[in-house]
């Protein structure tokens, strides 16, 4: 399953290793990355392809973990949803 | 490619915004359910939505944390319970059934506990609806609703005198928690058959035996968008509305069809409501007054309204062509923080409201009164309201919570129901225009001026 992770926080060092070293270690592959800066907040997106035997709301709330361990908010979504919302 | 601003709108109304998935309701049919007797229907109703719905509260789960969108209320609603039996039944007996479900399988609210008299009541439809308040009163979780005039029917004043008293004696049956029963209970005119918003919800007679409706808000989300568009013109607005509502309904759509696929359910309806909550930010008179309205009941508010609730339906009609039930821009007083502010401080009243519903979804909705208001005057301002329904062929309606020993001040509510200033009624006296009974013809609907 196709889906966004997106990081939202005060940027600080370490947030990428830390986020994409999980994904490593869940067998979860990044497809795309993207990083910038926004109204003073560190702000990443990733694509990634989570294999279908991942327990989803698992993988979902060990990320929110990280992301409050980090001091960032961290959230992963079906990529359906941006598809839908912003396609026609 | 998904672009990464579009990725950042869509977690900032999630976040932001409180965009949601206001309701995932599953229609049910019972007629499959009808037995001679009552206890062998209460049964068949019991098994049948349980063993429909049982899933539903893991499924909205399940698609809240995949999309990331929260699923705020999951509800059922099934088959007028008036249409079951011919007078044969016991009705308090099979509300206790569909409450019990209800409980069982954790679902937040049951709709469905409804007659349609819209044109005649039958001997069993009148004492149905007689029985109204103690239901309403011995039950938690399900929702009443009556029809009582159609565009084509015109108005039914029997039935209309008659729900007035109905909601006087809920109202002094649920005095302890301060008249909370009649939130439970709404009065159509045109009542659409799949709305998925309580507590007008059923399943009509026309809809399939397992059909999966969703209803999406975001009053947070228009509100952002037009927050900043400090002298755009109007036509700019209603461009911006509609292209937020495009997106919001295209959420909802895509969660109904996948909570129809995976509780193996047809997919009905989206119904993209802008309904509020009594949450800072999630107000629609707070998008009335960024249209630079002053305060929500001001002059010019029903029209910002007719602009919003006619955005938010082309919009919505874009994005998905299964729109339906009720879309388009609730007003329900307790429920909008930004309505709440304005009834108590006197510059929205019942006379306003009763204008802005004539352009918009759907009727005077959560407008608590003194407790001493009569039933004359509750069913005039039901006949008020529907006569609204009737003439613009619209869906008008009804909540309205006269709380019982109250002649001022504010009444809590809780939850998403929120809590309502005391607003006044005229108190003239309608009793013989009520008594006379009988019914308002439908009216004409050509030499439209």
């Amino acid at each position: 399953m196709k889906a966004v992770l997106s990081v939202i926080g005060k940027d600080k060092r370490g947030i990428i290793a830390r986020v994409s070293g999980k994904l490593y270690e869940m067998g979860v592959n990044i497809e795309d990355i993207s990083q910038t800066i926004m109204q003073d907040y560190f702000t990443m997106i990733m694509l990634i392809d989570v294999p279908d035997d991942n327990d989803f709301p698992v993988l979902c709330e060990d990320f929110n973990k990280l992301g409050a361990e980090i001091g960032v908010s961290v959230t992963i979504q079906h990529e359906g949803i941006f598809n839908a919302m912003h396609r026609i | 490619m998904l672009q990464n601003r579009d990725i950042i709108e869509t977690i900032d109304m999630i976040r932001r915004e409180h965009l949601d998935i206001r309701t995932l309701t599953m229609g049910i049919s019972l007629f499959d359910c009808v037995a001679d007797d009552t206890a062998t229907a209460a049964k068949r109703i019991y098994d049948k939505v349980t063993s429909c719905a049982r899933e539903l509260p893991a499924c909205a789960a399940k698609l809240s944390s995949e999309y990331g969108i929260p699923v705020v209320n999951k509800r059922v609603a099934v088959t007028p319970v008036s249409l079951l039996g011919g007078g044969r039944l016991d009705y308090a007996m099979l509300a206790c059934a569909l409450d019990k479900a209800a409980k069982d399988i954790g679902i937040d609210f049951i709709g469905g506990y409804t007659a349609l008299v819209h044109k005649g009541m039958t001997a069993y439809e009148r004492k149905f609806i007689e029985s109204i308040p103690e239901v309403l009163a011995s039950t938690e979780r399900l929702c009443a609703s009556v029809n009582i005039g159609t565009t084509k029917a015109g108005i039914n004043m029997d039935a209309v005198a008659l729900v007035g008293r109905v909601i006087k004696r809920t109202s002094m049956l649920t005095a302890e928690s301060n008249s909370i029963g009649c939130a439970k209970f709404v009065v159509f005119c045109n009542a659409v058959e799949d709305n998925p918003f309580m507590a007008g919800a059923f399943h009509g007679i026309g809809e399939a035996d397992k059909v999966i409706n969703v209803g999406v808000s975001g009053p947070g989300v228009v509100h952002s968008a037009i927050r900043d568009m400090k002298g755009a013109t109007l036509t700019e607005i209603a461009e911006a509305i509609k292209k937020t509502a495009f997106k919001i309904t295209r959420s909802g759509e895509l969660v109904a069809r996948r909570a129809s696929e995976l509780l193996g359910a047809e997919f009905g309806i989206v119904d993209l409501s802008l309904a509020p909550t009594a949450e800072i930010g999630d107000s629609v008179a707070h998008i009335l007054e960024a249209m630079g309205i002053e305060q929500v009941g001001g002059c010019g508010t029903t029209a910002a309204l007719a602009l919003l609730n006619d955005a938010v339906k082309k919009g919505g009609l874009m994005a998905s062509s299964s729109v339906g039930g009720l879309s388009g821009a609730f007003i329900p007083v307790s429920e909008d923080i930004g309505m709440i502010e304005a009834a108590a401080n006197g510059s929205l009243t019942v006379n306003k409201l009763e204008a802005m519903t004539a352009v918009c979804s759907v009727g005077l909705d959560m407008i608590a009164v003194t407790g001493d208001t009569t039933a004359e005057v509750i069913s005039a301002l039901i006949a008020d309201e529907a006569a609204i329904g009737m003439v613009n062929g619209k869906t008008t309606a009804v909540r309205i919570i006269p709380v019982e020993g109250k002649t001022e001040g504010y009444v809590e509510f809780g939850g998403l129901l929120g809590r309502a200033p005391i607003m006044k009624l005229s108190t003239l006296k309608p009793n013989e225009f009520i008594a006379r009974g009988g019914r308002i013809p439908a009216t004409v609907q050509s030499l439209k001026n």
